[in-house]
């Protein structure tokens, strides 16, 4: 079956549809990770988005029982250059189209990925659409100018946890503010002995102060952080009340809490190869990256500092509290999928936590 | 950090010649890191004995010095040029060797000399099998369980706790040589009798065998402030079992899920800052296709092989970024040089599939053990790039030049079905044909990963390609444009696809363009697009999208390139394909480089303006052509891959530069040639062609015995003999060739002189000769495996005259503009034309560098239209100089057993070394050092001598006793010396005496050759694997006795300053 894949600047592919059929819309973006579709698929962080992977070959490895990172895919849509239907590996259940299926997410193939990822780099994300019912590219280009924008959305609301529950532990204990938490955040804070209470995106302060946290860890999720102006709001309220660690959504919603502002970047950092410097200690770690806004520098109060900052374009990838136990980075410590370097910060939180 | 202040001047010490397992990727390893000292204003003072390399051009360094590396000659060196700092890990295994004996020795404090970058604890750490072992314990990292033992005994003992299958590999050796898999005590005893005598300390690793895992690899860099970056990571499609250099090997990898891609790139940052490398490191590892299970297999701690196909795979020039570390730059303050703008502090993202597939010798050894394991036999290697994996694997394999365009053997039709289930089971240089084939028969996956334990998902892929292939079998003629688009996609070549169809190739391509069927051309950027990139390095792919590469608007030239490096066809292509394009720019025009060795300098992304990495096959060519309408095609200088091309591009109407395609037509074709040379009354070795076995023993008995025959059109003398009666004949006739009507035999009239070799230049009016060359073996020894002297050494200045004078006439007759190669033979009766070459030939870089005539620049640009006397050239040679030039051949023998070694007209070396001194006698002996021989003062020198040339053998070895050797021969041989009055011992267990390290120097020339059961051949297999050595012609003998009388070893020769 055939699908279309049509951009907001009118360009249009054609290609082969994978996955469910129909029509979806999103935010177009691209991923550089060349391993990691099966965690790029279920990051929340995508909800709202189409991914175009720029590794042309998807699927190779098949989808594995373990390497979820949510319940469900939260993608809009997913674009390869060529989905491979005979996967390998010794713990592959079954292929990247299924699991589309499954998921009913629209997926297309057979497209020229790089020329579509050059589109981006020089326009910037953009809203799009993979139809494989309608076949008129006039029409639905009109549709996407009609698509809601990504910010606006409350996509925090549709990938938080409803309830909240506890992943067993025997130290202390977490409350995880949950943006669109991905899996392996909870893992990394398991492993280290904590007990992790996973709460609402929107549970007031008093009712988190009220489960008798020792820590607080702010998720990664999906949009515009001002999207989520009443988390701000609580964790402005418990700033110093607890240590508190963020990730990538969660970073942005420290630097708004702490009076700072946020920015849309063209096209975003969505990949495994980008190069942080800590700048306290002059040393680079390669992390993973998914995020389209950023913190800007110079709005950031005089008691938040910078503590880390992307090699290639300079931008804050972390902040940190002058004097209070909070900080954050853009990048994901977890990894999964993704360099490992990182996952030191756990540990730095860990012994804040503990000590 | 910026760079050392106390480091200015840095002394590079290069791999030497080529040999299996140490090939061009070192030259472009070594000119990489001399550029990027130079970039940061240090002063480079290079050691390389291999004058065939960019790296030893004048430009690349401060000081060249073409000398043996030894311990001895280097520390004159250092005393010459008092360098501050040497760079050991851009040399190959050999610079690292070198480097760590230095310092063991003392000379590096002596004088004050920096060991930069990676320390010699690292290194040991690294290569000392025990610290390694010792290292990754204590960091938790897996490693087979193994011993290091130093006798068989201990072997056997631990073989006894672990059980069979083991590997063994010997301790500081290159390639993995003398290494192997014993399945039981035997094989366990003949490999490591072997690899003990091979490995430098008298070492050798067993090792549990992981046969069948997956091999993966990555390539690491590290700074000295601990920062840590990989540059890819790659998938041997073959798995566990055959050395990596052996293996069809794909990047990124395939397979691996991101837990286990991570795990293993943790693991290897882990690794690299446990031994300390600053610089480039390449790990490898087995990972258990069925668990999470790794082990560590190996560690580089240098730029290798490895990392020389990762930076073309990626883009990312590892070898410049290593060096600028070595002295003292840390990754975050470098710039990505591919993008310009972001951080080199980075790891390449790719989105296409990069494929390797290693070029094997055994077309020139056919009696060569073809079965791969863990001692590396290929010369070179290709690699393509495309979008998916059938299309770069096809590419590559079109790449290969082994008479393939596509996944199909000639013959591999009539493979039996045990043969085929042989074939993969035993993996040898065919394997990847015979998987074809099995799927092409109708085998399911299964049965063939049972059988292979290649990775299902590369078998699914190549099921892909046949059952296209079946598809487009049976649409015939009636192949629709969906179908059409898809086999491009999968980038079959038109001609595959003509043949397959029943179609003309040039009904596929008009085909193509009424569908509208096009090659695009994408960038690699090591980005995957993320940012804007500089760097002018395409690949094609035929999927339906944008065209990154725009058509240049000044005008421009494309350099062919000659492919991957084999027997025949070295490096020395490469150095004249670079410096060709040098040529062109300095004429103020774009040079375009097509080409698809990823070791080499030409495929250097900064080395032209544009960059095609692309099979050379007519089809890709004139696609690159037709997208950038150059004004011509230069094709002098990609060896014979580029020649072979001129024939198409001609019929193309491509414009081809230089002489005209008409003259190289008369060159190549024998009867045309014979006709030219009589008419223009130049004297050549007289014969025919025989097109049947009758006719060939007619004109070899209207000849004369003996005679030179060969199969017409030939590279590098293959299967070229030389044959004394009609019974060798009719053998040669009925093995080696496949006679028919369009597959003539030559046949020549063998004169028996002295060979003597031309290169000149010409524009259409003058030819400029600016040097002559003569060899020390007689004709007869082909001339890339002769030792040459520059200028002559025995000839008449008549002589000269004449070859002078026969070598003008020649290019004027042939209106030869560039390079052309002319081989005479001098004898008693006059001057004779062996063959011309109308190309460069390998002897070109040898000559620029010694006689100061930049060869290449000057024929391309009178290629160009600039005459040679704008040029400040003229017609005539040029005056030699007042010092002599030596170059000898470098053989990989001991590499592939059972190989003849004894010379002939069939090429064998796959590298050659120079020894350049005020006389010859001296020079001589440093080409002699620097082909890794070791010739001892006294001892015993042992003669085997056929029949034929027993009286010629007296004088010689008479030469030897004088000299104090003492004399040994067989007993034939010892009968005939002693009845001349020599006192020699006769001796029935040569290769006994060898194998015990009683004899020290063979001199053997064969009767018959090529017959491994026979006792020659025994013998001279023996001297290789115990690395004494072996002469098989009387002249090299006579030669090397003449050097050892007036010079003797035990003073070390004067390095020479280029």
């Amino acid at each position: 079956m055939k699908a279309l894949l049509v951009l907001e600047d009118g360009s249009a592919f054609e290609g082969k549809s994978f996955g469910a059929s129909g029509e979806c819309f999103g935010e177009v973006v691209f991923n550089t990770s060349m391993t990691g579709y099966q965690e790029i698929l279920t990051d929340p962080s995508y909800c709202g988005q189409i991914v175009v992977m720029t590794y042309p070959l998807i699927g190779n490895y098949g989808i594995n029982d373990d390497d979820f990172e949510a319940e469900k895919s939260f993608m809009r849509g997913f674009v390869v250059r060529e989905n491979c239907e005979e996967p390998s590996n010794w713990r592959s259940k079954k292929s990247v189209s299924q699991y589309l299926k499954e998921q009913g997410i629209v997926g297309i193939s057979g497209v020229d990925t790089r020329e579509i990822t050059r589109i981006i780099r020089s326009y910037g994300a953009m809203r799009g659409v993979i139809s494989t019912v309608e076949e008129d590219r006039e029409k639905l280009l009109e549709k996407v100018k009609k698509a809601p924008f990504l910010t606006g959305q409350n996509l925090v609301g549709e990938v938080s946890t409803k309830e909240v529950y506890t992943v067993a532990g025997d130290g202390k204990r977490i409350v995880l503010m949950d943006f669109g938490a991905k899996k392996n955040i909870i893992r990394c804070l398991n492993k280290r002995g904590f007990e992790v209470v996973v709460v609402p995106h929107d549970m007031e302060a008093d009712d988190i102060m009220s489960l008798n946290p020792d820590g607080l860890m702010l998720s990664n999720g999906p949009g515009d952080p001002v999207d989520v102006p009443k988390s701000i709001e609580t964790v402005r309220k418990l700033i110093n009340r607890l240590p508190i660690f963020g990730i990538c959504l969660g970073h942005q919603v420290i630097a708004l809490a702490l009076g700072g502002k946020t920015f849309k970047l063209k096209f975003g950092h969505r990949g495994a190869n980008q190069p942080v410097k800590d700048l306290k200690t002059g040393r680079v770690y390669i992390t993973a990256q998914n995020h389209g806004f950023a913190v800007a520098k110079d709005s950031l109060p005089s008691y938040a500092l910078v503590s880390h900052v992307n090699l290639n374009d300079g931008t804050v990838e972390g902040i940190r509290h002058k004097d209070l136990p909070v900080y954050s980075v853009q990048y994901h410590p977890e990894a999964a999928p993704g360099p490992q370097d990182s996952e030191y910060l756990f540990d730095e939180f860990a012994n804040i936590v503990n000590s | 950090m910026p760079i050392y202040e106390d480091i200015k001047r840095v002394l590079v010490i290069g791999s030497g010649p080529i040999i299996i397992g140490q090939a061009a990727e070192f030259d472009y390893s070594g000119t990489q890191a001399c550029k990027a000292l130079k970039e940061e204003g240090l002063e480079v003072v290079l050691v390389n004995s291999n004058p065939a390399t960019i790296m030893t051009d004048k430009e690349t360094a401060d000081a060249i010095y073409i000398e043996p590396i030894n311990v001895q000659t280097i520390e004159k060196i250092i005393e010459i040029e008092k360098p501050d700092g040497l760079l050991p890990t851009l040399g190959g295994q050999t610079g690292l060797n070198m480097a760590v004996e230095l310092f063991e020795k003392g000379i590096l404090d002596k004088y004050g000399v920096r060991l930069l970058g990676t320390s010699l604890d690292t290194i040991k750490k690294a290569e000392d099998r025990e610290l390694f072992k010792k290292t990754m314990l204590e960091i938790g990292e897996p490693i087979p369980e193994s011993k290091t033992i130093s006798s068989i005994e201990e072997a056997l003992l631990f073989v006894k706790e672990i059980g069979y299958p083991v590997i063994i590999r010997p301790a500081y050796t290159l390639g993995g040589t003398g290494g192997g898999i014993a399945h039981n005590e035997k094989e366990l005893i003949t490999i490591l009798h072997r690899g003990l005598k091979m490995s430098r300390i008298g070492q050798a690793l067993i090792e549990r065998s992981v046969a069948g895992w997956k091999e993966i690899e990555y390539e690491v860099i590290r700074d000295s402030k601990d920062n840590c970056i990989t540059i890819c990571n790659m998938e041997n499609l073959d798995p566990i079992g055959i050395h990596t250099g052996d293996s069809i090997v794909v990047a990124p990898s395939q397979t691996l899920v991101d837990k286990e891609y991570q795990m293993l790139r943790s693991a290897a940052l882990k690794i690299i800052r446990a031994l300390g490398v600053e610089g480039g490191c390449n790990i490898q590892y087995a990972l258990d296709p069925h668990s999470f299970q790794y082990y560590v297999i190996e560690v580089n701690p240098r730029v290798s092989r490895s990392s020389a196909l990762a930076s073309k795979a990626t883009g990312y020039p590892i070898a410049k970024i290593a060096a600028k570390i070595a002295v003292g730059l840390t990754l975050d303050e470098m710039k990505n040089p591919v993008t310009g703008s972001t951080s080199a502090c980075y790891e390449p993202a790719l989105d296409y599939v990069v494929t390797k597939i290693p070029r094997w010798p055994f077309d020139k050894f056919e009696l060569g053990d073809r079965v791969l394991g863990t001692q590396m036999k290929a010369t070179g290697e290709v690699m393509a790039i495309d979008r998916c994996f059938e299309g770069s694997l096809m590419k590559a394999v079109r790449s290969l030049e082994i008479g393939v365009e596509a996944l199909k053997l000639p013959g591999s039709g009539s493979w039996t079905e045990i043969q085929l289930e042989n074939k993969l089971r035993i993996a040898d240089d065919e394997r990847i044909f015979a998987v074809a084939e099995s799927f092409r028969r109708g085998w399911g996956v299964h049965e063939v990963y049972e059988l292979t334990k290649i990775d299902k998902w590369f078998l699914e892929k190549i099921k892909n390609i046949m059952d296209l292939e079946k598809e487009i079998i049976k649409a015939g003629k009636d192949i629709d444009e969906e179908l059409l688009a898809k086999a491009k996609q999968m980038n079959f070549a038109d001609s595959y696809i003509a043949k397959l169809t029943n179609l003309k190739e040039s009904d596929i391509k008009e085909m193509r363009k009424r569908f509208n069927i096009k090659v695009v051309y994408k960038t690699v950027d090591t980005c995957a697009a993320e940012f804007e990139s500089v760097t002018p390095y395409y690949y094609s792919s035929f999927e339906s999208g944008e065209d990154e590469s725009v058509k240049m608007s000044d005008e421009s030239v494309v350099v062919l390139g000659s492919g991957p490096i084999r027997i025949g066809q070295g490096i020395e292509f490469d150095y004249c394909s670079v410096h060709s394009v040098k040529g062109i720019q300095q004429a103020g025009i774009k040079a375009i480089i097509i080409n698809n060795n990823p070791e080499t300098v030409s495929t250097d992304f900064d080395t032209s303006d544009k960059l095609y990495f692309e099979p050379l096959t007519l089809e890709d060519v004139m696609n690159v052509i037709e997208k950038e309408k150059p004004r011509g095609v230069i094709v002098q200088f990609g060896g014979q891959t580029a020649i072979n091309l001129a024939d198409g591009l001609y019929k193309n109407g491509v414009n081809i530069l230089g002489t005209s395609f008409e003259s190289i037509d008369i060159a190549e074709d024998r009867e045309r040639f014979d006709k030219l040379l009589t008419s223009i009354g130049i004297p050549h070795t007289e014969g025919d062609t025989a097109f049947d076995i009758s006719a060939a023993v007619d004109i070899a008995q209207k000849l004369g015995y003996p005679v030179l025959v060969r199969p017409s059109y030939v590279l590098g003398g293959r299967a070229m003999e030389v044959v004394y009666n009609t019974e060798q004949l009719i053998k040669y006739m009925e093995n080696a060739v496949k006679i028919s009507s369009k597959h003539p035999v030559l046949i020549d009239k063998y004169i028996n002189g002295k060979e003597v070799e031309v290169d000149a230049i010409g524009d259409g009016e003058d030819f400029f000769i600016p040097g002559i060359m003569e060899h020390v073996e007689r004709a007869g020894v082909h001339s890339g495996d002769s030792i040459a002297v520059y200028p002559p050494y025995s000839l008449t200045q008549k002589e000269i005259d004449k070859i002078v004078e026969y070598t003008v006439k020649i290019g004027r007759a042939l209106n030869i503009k560039g390079l052309f190669n002319i081989q005479y033979v001098v004898s008693e009766d006059g001057v004779f034309v062996l063959e011309v070459n109308p190309r460069a030939s390998r002897t070109v870089p040898i000559l620029s560098k010694v006689t100061g005539v930049q060869m290449v620049k000057v024929a391309t640009r009178a290629m160009l239209g600039e005459s040679l006397a704008a040029q400040g050239y003229y017609t005539g040679l040029k005056e030699p100089p007042n010092y002599v030039v030596v170059k000898a051949p470098v053989f990989s023998f001991e590499k592939l057993g059972l190989v003849e070694i004894s010379l002939g007209p069939e090429m064998k070396s796959t590298g050659e070394v120079m020894g350049i001194a005020p006389n010859f006698e001296e020079a001589f002996y440093k080409a002699i050092l620097a082909s890794g021989f070791t010739i001892k003062e006294h001892g015993t020198v042992m003669f085997s001598i056929s029949d034929r040339f027993k009286e010629e053998v007296v004088p010689i070895a008479k030469e030897y006793e004088k000299l104090g050797f003492d004399l040994a021969a067989t007993p034939n041989t010892a009968e005939f010396l002693s009845n001349a009055g020599m006192g020699v011992k006769p001796i029935e267990n040569a290769v006994d005496l060898i194998r015990a390290g009683k004899i020290h120097l063979v001199i053997n020339v064969p009767t018959m050759g090529k017959v491994p059961s026979r006792k020659g051949f025994k013998i001279r297999r023996a001297a290789v694997e115990y690395k004494v050595p072996c002469f098989t012609s009387l002249d090299t003998a006579k030669a090397l006795a003449r050097a050892l009388k007036k010079f003797t070893g035990l003073s070390v020769p004067e390095p020479f300053k280029l």
